[in-house]
């Protein structure tokens, strides 16, 4: 058992934010089947939200395009997804939430406190929605204000969402442990676009989106080894983790544990696979448990 | 995989709201049921079933299809896939019913082609409004058994495809393959589940979809969660057991949206 911001995970993989996390049965579907030690839900906001028009997603040979612009249905209708996820995963569950300011984070949790959450992860990251994710996750001070605004309407453990797309991601770390999160999530996806040549028409429906996948796994490293490096608070660690060894990587930087998101598109139990190669890795290393392993790149050098 | 460049050949017109456009690239390893997403670029991109392995047959509903419509032969729009899971490959000897009904024939017309060309034999079920409004109603009938239903009875049967299909005896059908509105579909469900063959059924699914590869959950169905665009838009009729099929479906925010 893995205990990370007072909560019990079987497996440090977490199924990352905005994939299979729209509905209750999708959810305990990736953890049940795929075997995930938690389920972060779809960013849920105050109003239903179709998001952008498509193509929102894209498979390139480095990795994903996509720019969903955070299509949800509220937090009033999400409630019963969420119950269900809660009943039958069998795993903690961590809601996702966005909004335009603090006081719209903070209705946010309060309305999806019924549905009984294990943590909130907060997404000042989206880097394709005008006026919210990295709109407010790249100014330390409204990332330290909407922390702060969710910690005072709940007692549950809060995660903030980072995104790389800015000159220094430990000053946004710092803000947001400043506003009392209890840990911090790195990275959301890295900002691009890609233009289809027969036509001249930008590919993605709003244009420009972000990058996930493989292409994207060494700024995750980056950013994740140098938060461990500022911070107090757990950090932990998503972008391009398909395998156990992106997972020890990324562990290795400073990671407390791991979020897997694309991923999911070439198998669903790809987080049974990673937890077991990470428990054959530790085995053949003489290392008692995960913990040993993190941030352990800091020390070697 | 990025969309490729698809240039139409010729457009068909079915029906006063239904067109064929046949486009210059060929899906050669497509499975009959797989979809394409068809980008009308500048609109949106929308999911169509392949009708063969170089077209998509289109109902005009909504603001994609009416841009669609407005296209003309040797105008473009961009396609990815085949995408998803299609119906079981039939075999030579075995006995297929096919159930279409409106433009729900598109994917079943690869199918019925695929299993007469493999030695098996058979039976469609054919409905539509009118007559006007039938599909491929040609095509199936080289393919073996042909039964027209229409609502206002200008053609066929008059009534529903479940009119005819209640007086068949549906245990000699080895597969029995459905497609067309999710009403209908509800309905055929019930049916050959009280007659205990649900095993041998496949139904194709249609659900909003948005990243359209199985990565972001829009079209995940209750209470499996498995994918319409990824674990379908092909499915079993026992892993539609206990499911929202002709109750609920999603809409591009996440919501339930009544049947």
């Amino acid at each position: 058992m893995y205990t990370l911001t007072g909560f019990e995970l079987k497996n440090p993989t977490i199924l990352a934010a905005g994939v299979l996390g729209t509905t209750g049965a999708s959810l305990c579907r990736v953890a049940r089947e795929g075997g995930a030690g938690a389920v972060v839900t779809k960013s849920i906001g105050p109003e239903p939200k179709y998001g952008h028009p498509n193509p929102s997603m894209v498979k390139l040979d480095c990795g994903f395009l996509n720019a969903m612009g955070l299509p949800n249905p509220s937090y009033a209708e999400f409630v019963q997804e969420l119950e269900i996820a809660k009943k039958d995963s069998g795993v903690p569950v961590i809601a996702s939430i966005f909004g335009g300011n603090p006081g719209e984070f903070a209705e946010v949790a309060e309305g999806l406190l019924p549905g009984q959450p294990d943590a909130f992860e907060l997404n000042v990251s989206c880097p394709h929605a005008e006026g919210y994710g990295a709109a407010i996750g790249s100014d330390p001070c409204l990332v330290e204000a909407v922390t702060a605004a969710v910690k005072e309407v709940t007692n549950l453990p809060v995660w903030v969402k980072l995104t790389p797309n800015v000159a220094d991601i430990t000053a946004i770390g710092k803000a947001a442990e400043a506003g009392g999160a209890d840990a911090v999530v790195a990275i959301n996806t890295v900002k691009g676009m890609a233009i289809d040549i027969e036509s001249g028409y930008p590919v993605l429906g709003n244009r420009s989106g972000g990058l996930s996948g493989a292409a994207v796994k060494p700024v995750a490293v980056k950013c994740v080894y140098d938060l461990y490096a500022a911070l107090e608070v757990p950090v932990i660690g998503v972008g391009g983790v398909a395998s156990w060894e992106d997972s020890v990587e990324l562990i290795m930087a400073g990671a407390a544990a791991v979020q897997v998101g694309s991923a999911v598109y070439d198998r669903l139990d790809v987080f049974s696979e990673i937890s077991s190669g990470i428990e054959a890795f530790l085995q053949r290393k003489g290392y008692s448990d995960a913990r040993d392993l993190v941030g352990l790149a800091h020390e070697a050098v | 995989m990025l969309p490729l460049n698809a240039t139409i050949d010729k457009i068909i017109e079915e029906s006063p709201a239904i067109r064929t456009f046949v486009f210059d690239h060929r899906f050669e390893e497509m499975e009959p049921g797989q979809f394409v997403m068809v980008w009308v670029r500048g609109v949106d991109e929308v999911p169509m079933g392949l009708s063969r392995k170089n077209s998509i047959t289109v109902q005009k509903v909504g603001e994609a299809t009416a841009k669609l419509f407005e296209l003309k032969e040797g105008d473009s729009f961009g396609l990815r896939g085949p995408l998803g899971k299609g119906f079981s490959s039939p075999a030579a000897g075995e006995n297929i019913l096919v159930i279409a009904g409106g433009v729900g024939a598109a994917p079943l017309l690869p199918y019925a082609e695929a299993a007469s060309a493999a030695g098996a034999k058979v039976h469609t079920i054919l409905g539509a409004r009118s007559g006007g409004d039938l599909l491929f109603e040609e095509r199936f009938a080289a393919a073996g058994d042909l039964d027209v239903t229409t609502d206002d009875g200008s053609k066929g049967t008059k009534g529903f495809v479940t009119d005819v299909l209640k007086g068949l005896d549906v245990s000699t059908y080895d597969n029995i393959a459905v497609c067309g509105p999710e009403i209908m579909m509800a309905f055929i469900f019930k049916l050959l589940q009280e007659k205990g063959v649900l095993e041998k059924t496949e139904f194709s699914l249609h659900r909003y979809f948005k990243c359209g590869i199985g990565v972001c959950g829009a079209c995940c169905i209750d209470r499996s969660g498995l994918r319409v665009c990824k674990d379908g838009p092909v499915f079993s009729g026992a892993q539609l057991v206990d499911s929202e099929l002709g109750k609920y479906a999603r809409d591009a925010s996440g919501r339930r949206v009544k049947i």
